[in-house]
């Protein structure tokens, strides 16, 4: 490890991905590259909350099938959303013979799970494990927010939470594909602000932290990349990244995006900023990001999943808002 | 990671600046036209009521439209339109009593799944509990004064 990155010699492959798009992320612009889009947002369960338990459980299967796997093939499981006490994939691996770890980074979660597996993977404590995140709407916006069919106005600052499952496994045996080469891990960064639904302004000064870090500890320039895709920092919070990092030297305006901007269609489905969620990231990598790699459009991309650590108990008692993001560098050799 | 005080000052201004900004007039447009639409179905329910029961007098017709405006947001809530409403009228749907009617039934509903008890009627209030708590201290405290004048 040097500085905040975590180098894999010998580079992890992300051998397959699977996803579930919610009836909203699959009206959007990415549709054509999700597995499998839900009609709609309950999937026949009692509640939302099991209906992200069942997104979580169907998209690690998807991933079994898919690869022809059955449990016992797996080492490993690491995974996580946003419910409180992860419920979503604590309770969807009830369903699996394959040991678990449940991660919480909140959005940023999935850049955790890749960067936890594929270490796992390069020092050979493990052959082959899934990562996968899942988050929804109506669950998250209970937990943080207000009821469902409370009237009142949605803030111009806030995100939709994206609905939506994504996940992959890690395989050390496989030799090609899309291959996980470095990861840089955030620290948790606070700069005081409280705005729950500003996460774009929350999450950028621990975006632009692990950038810098990136760039420092790889030597890399962000001209190395053909993508530097952040996690969900929304339209406001991306244009405001792009002017601020400027003033760190560097600059990113030529491939530069975000996967909250991706995953919707901003003036047709009114979304506000873009979407969010822990499965926002997972979502957008695992179906169109890993698509384009393995066609050989883009080679390589670095995504920095980006989370806000908040919870409603400390919005409340008047704490700011940290937020944390992990940078991992996906390339085609 | 915390920065310094000067550091988070910089950023949070430069937040300020940047983040795209609530829409004052067009907000204010839409809640007058919202909450004048509210408030004259209640009056077109009034006068309805005055017209049909001739015998009742000015407080129970008031009663009744009251009853009649919380019961439609009732059902309009269940149906999922009421928030519909709420998100484009802002303030304009949350003054006049539907708004009140709303913020008790959406999590009620939401809540639903928990049980009856601990679900449904423990987060019944939770929304308009604060306005329970302070309408009712008011009436108090202007009652008290009341009796002493």
């Amino acid at each position: 490890m040097k500085g905040q990155t975590i180098f894999f010699d010998k580079p992890v492959s992300v051998s397959q991905v699977a996803t579930i798009a919610g009836p909203k992320e699959g009206e959007g612009p990415l549709k054509d590259y999700f597995d499998y889009i839900l009609k709609d947002d309950i999937l026949k369960q009692k509640s939302y909350e099991h209906a992200e338990i069942e997104m979580q459980r169907r998209v690690i299967k998807q991933l079994l099938n898919k690869s022809c796997l059955n449990d016992g093939e797996i080492d490993l499981v690491f995974a996580g959303d946003l419910l409180d006490e992860i419920i979503g994939c604590n309770f969807a691996l009830r369903e699996f013979d394959i040991p678990f770890f449940g991660l919480y980074n909140a959005c940023a979660t999935f850049g955790e799970a890749l960067i936890l597996g594929a270490s796992m993977l390069q020092n050979e404590l493990a052959e082959r494990v899934i990562c996968s995140t899942t988050s929804h709407f109506a669950t998250a916006e209970r937990q943080y927010r207000f009821p469902l069919e409370l009237g009142n106005q949605r803030s111009p600052l806030a995100q939709w939470t994206v609905t939506g499952a994504g996940g992959c496994i890690l395989d050390k045996k496989e030799e090609r594909g899309v291959k996980i080469t470095a990861g840089t891990i955030g620290k948790v960064v606070d700069y005081g602000v409280n705005d729950a639904n500003d996460m774009g302004a929350v999450m950028l000064p621990a975006t632009l932290e692990t950038l810098d870090a990136h760039f420092r500890d790889t030597g890399r320039k962000p001209d190395y990349y053909d993508m530097i895709v952040t996690g969900d920092l929304g339209h406001a919070g991306g244009r405001l990244l792009l002017s601020m990092i400027k003033e760190k030297g560097y600059d990113l305006d030529e491939n530069y995006t975000d996967c909250g901007i991706l995953v919707y269609n901003r003036e047709a489905q009114g979304v506000g900023q873009g979407g969010s969620g822990a499965g926002c990231s997972s979502l957008v990598f695992c179906s169109y990001l890993y698509k384009l790699m393995q066609r050989g459009l883009k080679r390589k991309i670095l995504l920095i999943p980006t989370g806000a650590l908040l919870s409603k108990t400390s919005s409340l008692q008047g704490e700011t808002i940290p937020a944390i993001a992990h940078a991992v560098s996906l390339e085609v050799l | 990671m915390k920065p310094d005080k000067e550091e988070t000052k910089v950023y949070l201004e430069k937040v300020r600046e940047n983040m795209p900004k609530t829409r004052h007039i067009s907000t204010m447009i839409r809640a007058f036209i919202t909450g004048g639409i509210i408030c004259c179905i209640g009056q077109g329910i009034t006068d309805l009521l005055k017209f049909l029961l001739k015998n009742a007098d000015e407080t129970e017709i008031g009663g009744l439209t009251t009853i009649i405006m919380i019961a439609l947001t009732g059902i309009l809530t269940g149906f999922g339109i009421y928030d519909r409403i709420g998100n484009f009228g802002g303030a304009g749907s949350i003054v006049p009593i539907t708004g009140f009617a709303n913020s008790v039934v959406s999590p009620a509903i939401e809540h639903r799944r928990e049980g009856i008890v601990l679900g449904l009627c423990a987060n019944m209030f939770s929304i308009a509990g604060p306005v329970i708590v302070f309408g009712i201290s008011a009436s108090v405290i202007v009652g008290v004064i009341y009796l002493f004048i």
